[in-house]
């Protein structure tokens, strides 16, 4: 199956990436040769099998969800925010969304 | 005595102990090594020296009060993956070229708690989705047994970091190759466990159903007392196994009498070079030789690994890396003018071709209408390829053949054709989608170029793998030369 630029530019645009003009055309052909690969799948009768997502069927292991209160949180939460590009006051700061 | 930088881990773990040198001075001879070489291999992006010199002080005092653990005093290197708090975590990656993570992943802090010495981070194809090292924002890490080829991919550097001898031991990645392809190509021992045997937590996740880390090593002996350090139940990763861990050094010396390889006649296809085929063999006969005995089986649908991976390994990347923003860490794009140009130009600039390319194609795949022709069709395949697995695993008890199809090959050799690049994971990615055990060890050379044979297990059959490589690393001697760069 071959993707052409205008799905290319859509795909990006949900990836929320940019993929500029020039390189529309080499981004297509490159994964359109990626789907060609993921196209020899097809040859293969798959109708009763079932799809695998862990291969020791294994399921999530889920916890309680309750909160778990640590002794160090403010600590904690202050590291977790020196690391942020930009907060205030306990907040991480993005471009205005609502005028 | 031989120069401390020869020694294997089982080697230094004992000569700490009899006080024949501290940790201090083996872990300042590592650092001496790297500052001197690592402009040659370009193998570390972050070199802790305060942290290694206190670290190894810590192990003497320890040493000395007469304390033991596993690794007590012992230099590693960690792969550019596992968050390591208050020091760098890349990714190999502009995106988080500044993260210092709040946190260590729990391989780091299981290693810690066994008394390892973090030397510094390994450099990585970029959110280790390559198989060369030329995706890495910080440039290639070049192959100590020829600086003109790639070490591989994508724990690249943690594979030179040991072929170089400027690290006795690293951990590594592994999502359809990355810990066993590098390993093969810089004449390295690595192995890739279960899925579910290490834990995934503060490891940065790629594909979340195939990523396993491991260990990298000079020899099978050191892969088990490493993994013995780094495996374990964890309730931070949900999919981390509840299965009890055996000594894996335990039964390194078990007799390989009686024990049957399979040989998969596809592994040994016209996309294997002959040269290849023959060291393989040649190291096969070696195995009869101890005692094993050769057993022909088939994987009928190994073929389709490489096509199932290219879905399946993006669809989730695409998802798991949703999560660079530029809002809580890492890269942001300069005065963003609303909320989608953050997003857009942060992730645009922030990532590197390859990434964004997987990203697209794991979009793509799960996009409205192609669900079921691409993921739901890569899950069905996949079950089929674990099927052939457990069918050969009812006759042999483990399955040989060789690691990649060719030796190193030269700087921008595939990097022009995403998928020639893809299919130097042809006999290693299969083994990811099924979730099984697996190991590269060095096997044989072609033109002084290392060659890996791999060695794939039944589910928590690690030890079974490392038995048999220890064994095959008692009777022969392709793990111990040193590569030409070094002898200058």
């Amino acid at each position: 199956m071959s993707i052409n630029p205008e799905q290319v530019a859509n795909t990006a645009k949900l990836a929320k990436l940019k993929i500029n003009a020039d390189e529309a055309t080499e981004v297509a052909e490159r994964i359109t040769a990626i789907l060609d690969l993921v196209d020899q799948m097809q040859a293969v009768d798959t109708k009763q099998v079932e799809p695998m997502a862990n291969a020791l069927d294994a399921v999530q292991r889920l916890r309680i969800d309750q909160a778990n209160p640590s002794e160090n949180a403010q600590a904690r939460r202050a590291a977790f925010q020196t690391i942020a590009p930009a907060t205030d006051q306990g907040l991480y700061l993005v471009p205005k969304v609502i005028d | 005595m031989k120069p401390l930088h020869e020694l294997t881990v089982a080697q230094i773990q004992q000569q700490l102990i009899e006080k024949k040198f501290s940790s201090r001075e083996i872990t300042q001879h590592y650092l001496n090594r790297i500052d001197t070489l690592n402009i040659d291999y370009n193998c570390f992006i972050t070199v802790d020296t305060n942290g290694a010199l206190t670290a190894a002080d810590q192990a003497d005092q320890a040493i000395a009060e007469g304390n033991s653990t596993p690794l007590l005093g012992v230099p590693i290197a960690h792969k550019d993956i596992f968050c390591t708090e208050g020091l760098t975590t890349t990714c190999g990656s502009k995106m988080l070229a500044n993260f210092v993570s709040p946190y260590d992943a729990t391989v780091v802090s299981k290693m810690k708690t066994a008394g390892a010495v973090m030397l510094g981070k390994t450099n990585m194809d970029e959110f280790a989705m390559g198989s060369s090292n030329e995706t890495s924002f910080f440039g290639p890490v070049k192959n100590p047994w020829n600086l003109e080829t790639v070490p591989g991919g994508s724990s690249g550097g943690s594979a030179a970091a040991v072929a170089a001898q400027l690290a006795p031991a690293a951990t590594g990645t592994d999502t359809g190759g990355s810990i066993r392809q590098p390993a093969a190509l810089c004449g390295i021992t690595g192995i890739k466990p279960t899925y579910g045997r290490v834990s995934r937590y503060g490891m940065i996740a790629f594909a979340s159903s195939l990523d396993q880390a491991g260990p990298m090593t000079k020899t099978a002996e050191d892969a088990a007392i490493l993994l013995n350090s780094m495996s374990g139940l964890d309730y931070k990763d949900s999919t981390s196994l509840d299965t009890a861990v055996p000594d894996f050094t335990a039964t390194l010396d078990e007799s390989l009498a009686g024990l049957k390889i399979g040989i998969p006649k596809e592994y040994f296809d016209q996309r294997l070079d002959t040269a290849m085929a023959d060291a393989v063999q040649a190291s096969l006969a070696e195995l009869e030789k101890l005692g094993a005995k050769l057993v022909d089986i088939e994987l009928p649908n190994s073929a389709l690994s490489v096509p199932a991976y290219y879905v399946i390994a993006p669809a989730e990347a695409s998802s798991n890396l949703s999560r660079f923003d530029g809002v809580r860490y890492g890269y942001r794009c300069n005065e963003p003018e609303d909320l989608e140009d953050l997003y857009t130009r942060t992730r645009s600039e922030g990532f590197g071709e390859e990434v964004k390319r997987r990203i697209l194609v794991g979009t793509y795949a799960l996009s409205a209408g192609y669900y079921d022709a691409y993921y739901r069709k890569a899950q069905q395949i996949r079950r089929l390829i674990k099927d052939d697995f457990v069918r050969a695993f009812e006759q042999v008890d483990i399955i040989a053949g060789p690691t990649a199809p060719s030796t190193a090959f030269k700087f921008g050799a595939k990097t022009a054709d995403p998928v020639a690049m893809y299919l130097e994971d042809i006999y290693t990615i299969a083994v990811n989608l099924a979730g099984l055990p697996a190991m590269s060890l060095p096997a044989g050379q072609l033109d002084n170029m290392p060659i890996g044979m791999q060695l794939v297990g039944n589910y928590f059959a690690e030890h079974k793998l490392l038995n048999v490589a220890h064994q095959f690393q008692l009777a022969t001697q392709w793990h111990t030369p040193t590569p030409t760069s070094l002898k200058g």
